[in-house]
């Protein structure tokens, strides 16, 4: 069956992403809407991946579902769109079985902490060899935009049309609490620290996080009147204070208030293959 | 010690140990699972085992994440298994469902107790027999077999990899407390043959990794191999890319149903006890047909022509093989420890030819042979 290819949109004619080497052209445009941050969280991953320089074909990635779970969709490589919550695990068993395989965790923050959340403390609680890159965008958007487990208290959202009355998770504390190895925040705006956080965590073994705020016009920005996309990247603007090193409990979100981003945790520990490994050679056996 | 990866030999072990070896010599080094009853041997069997044959043994938070890393592990080129009972099974649905429309070869043990919900977790039970066929949502095929001995649990492991690879679909072990706790002689080859992963035949440029061979399975390229292929669970078409008209729907599930549905003689396998003459055919799978065996004996001293047929390959149901049962035998006893759930399935074939009777239990012990005798007694009263 032969299969129709799109010709490549060019929004600027004769002009290419200097990353296309790592998209799947062919698929684009992509589903997000206008002023979403995953534009600028894809492409900060990608310049990432061209920074660290590896072998694409040693790279994968492994989303779950939602709007950032689209972005696994569009890179060229190997690449999974899996189950609702379960990135974390199929990613965990595509590791262990191909140990020389760089795995990247690309999700939202409903994927990986409402339905997918016991899998994320458990695989921080292993340091498996993951770097997981959470997209938070305060709400699910690509079902409309329903309360997740970071909106914001008093968040208006299609289920909690009078305010949210539900404590949001402090993601960057939670991931430390749980055993994370590296643990970062940034926003969309800060594209070249985002950058150089994503070749951190990827470059380092273990479990290593990175939460990326992120705009969503279209339902969370909206209900909240936030204004459009530039409004929030305005607000992480005047808002946002880099702390490195700050403990993770004060990363809290508060709408109106300054928060914290940078990098939190970096520590060193061995991984679980590591430990595995250290097993198997005890026994007398090689993996 | 590093440890041989085939135990050749005589060995006397469970059904669940079995299990676990049956898997090794297939080839099976990841495993993923969470602990339940009772399919923990398995588990500690293939923690104790994997490590030393290059393999990885993971226990997981959840059945959820078990299946989710057993799929991931499979495209990591790994032959990959997990092993469950009935409140595990219910949770492995979802990603059964993934491991269907993303065609990923891998197995999943259950080990049925009495249910629904906790149940009895230590009795035996074969509650879990439709669940195996229509439990993940959406319309598919799936292969399941059910053994009846250990020797059987190890020799239909070994077969459940080699039909996973052959049509790239999870395969079913539908076992019960019974058979993985009963310890008999497991006669271990001295070969096992490794089935092969379907590996593509064009270079990356060329390859489409959801573009079927004239079987309908398409090869299968697994991560790192340079193919850099998108797979999701979404509905796709043959670059494996997201198409959400109908027409692509449609020709998918019915590709994935037909796979399996055209090729079901090559995998369709069952045991014909005394059918040669039998006038009454009991139908059973299982520890149910180990008791039946019994009742079969006591029928035939009383002068009934009673038989059996023993399924082995459950789903997709042997229809053709029931249905020319049928046109021999005066009636049919289903026996099963649910209150009717494969006699459906005869029923259907069977379309009013003969009697059906079922001679159920919901689970919690076996049949005895006197139980499943009344019923070959009733059906034989049928006229």
């Amino acid at each position: 069956m032969p299969v129709k290819a799109k010709p490549i949109p060019e929004a600027v004619p004769g002009v290419r992403h200097p990353m296309e080497k790592y998209l799947r052209t062919d698929r684009l445009p992509h589903i997000w809407c206008a002023g979403c941050g995953l534009g600028s969280a894809l492409s900060c991953f990608l310049y990432a991946l061209d920074e660290l320089g590896w072998d694409p074909n040693s790279v994968a990635v492994v989303s779950g579902i939602g709007c950032t779970g689209r972005i696994a969709g569009y890179v060229r490589l190997d690449s999974y769109h899996t189950t609702h919550g379960r990135a974390i695990p199929f990613a965990t068993g595509l590791k262990l079985a191909k140990p020389d395989l760089h795995v990247v965790v690309f999700s939202g923050d409903g994927d990986l902490f409402a339905i997918g959340g016991n899998h994320f403390i458990h695989a921080a609680r292993r340091n498996v060899d993951l770097t997981i890159l959470c997209v938070n965008n305060f709400n699910y958007g690509m079902t409309g935009g329903q309360v997740g487990p970071t909106t914001p208290l008093e968040g208006l959202t299609t289920t909690t049309p009078y305010g949210n009355f539900e404590h949001p998770f402090n993601l960057v504390h939670l991931a430390a609490s749980a055993g994370a190895s590296y643990v970062a925040r940034w926003t969309t705006l800060d594209g070249r620290r985002l950058q150089r956080a994503m070749v951190e965590a990827m470059r380092k073994k273990g479990l290593t996080f990175v939460e990326i705020l992120s705009p969503c016009p279209t339902n969370y920005g909206r209900r909240n009147k936030l204004g459009d996309g530039l409004d929030e990247l305005r607000y992480y603007a005047k808002h946002a204070l880099i702390r490195h090193g700050a403990d993770p409990k004060e990363a809290e979100i508060v709408p109106g208030h300054d928060f914290l981003v940078g990098k939190f945790v970096d520590v060193e520990k061995p991984t679980y293959l590591e430990m595995y490994e250290a097993k198997v050679r005890e026994l007398g056996g090689k993996r | 010690m590093p440890g041989k990866a085939i135990l050749s030999g005589v060995h006397f072990m469970n059904g669940d140990e079995a299990i676990a070896e049956g898997a090794i010599a297939a080839g099976c080094r990841f495993f993923a699972a969470y602990p339940i009853t009772p399919q923990s041997e398995i588990a500690e069997r293939l923690a104790w085992r994997l490590p030393r044959v290059g393999g990885m043994f993971i226990q997981m938070e959840d059945e959820l994440g078990a299946m989710a890393a057993v799929v991931g592990a499979a495209w990591g080129g790994a032959k990959a298994m997990t092993a469950t009972s009935g409140p595990g099974f219910s949770l492995m649905m979802e990603n059964i469902g993934l491991a269907v429309m993303t065609e990923t070869p891998c197995v999943v043990v259950d080990v049925q107790r009495g249910a629904p919900s906790t149940g009895l977790p230590t009795a035996v039970g074969q509650g879990d027999m439709m669940q195996a066929r229509w439990g993940s949502h959406g319309h598919y095929e799936i292969i399941a077999l059910c053994p009846a001995s250990p020797q059987e649990a190890f020799d239909l492991t070994v077969r459940a990899f080699a039909l996973s690879e052959r049509f790239r679909v999870p395969v079913l072990i539908m076992t019960d407390e019974v058979v993985g706790h009963m310890y008999e002689r497991v006669e271990i080859p001295a070969e096992v043959p490794e089935a092969p992963r379907r590996r593509p035949q064009v270079p990356p440029d060329r390859f489409l990794p959801f573009e079927p061979d004239p079987d309908l399975v398409p090869p299968m390229a697994c991560a790192g191999e340079g193919y850099r292929i998108h797979v999701t669970g979404l509905t796709h078409d043959e670059r494996g890319y997201p198409d959400m008209s109908a027409e692509a729907h449609d020709r998918l599930v019915r590709r994935l149903c037909d796979k399996i549905l055209r090729f079901r003689d090559e995998f369709t396998v069952y045991e014909a006890v005394d059918l040669d003459d039998a006038e009454i055919a009991v139908v059973s799978y299982g520890i149910s047909a180990r008791v039946a065996h019994g009742a079969l004996a006591l029928a035939r001293e009383q002068g009934i022509k009673a038989g059996m047929l023993r399924l082995i390959t459950a789903w997709p149901f042997p229809d053709p093989v029931v249905r020319s049962l049928a046109d021999r035998v005066r009636g049919v006893v289903v026996v099963e420890l649910n209150l009717g759930q494969m006699s459906r399935e005869v029923e259907r074939v069977v379309r009013g030819k003969v009697p059906v009777i079922g001679v159920y239990h919901a689970g919690g012990r076996i049949h005895t042979p006197e139980e499943v005798l009344s019923g070959i007694e009733e059906v034989q009263r049928c006229r």
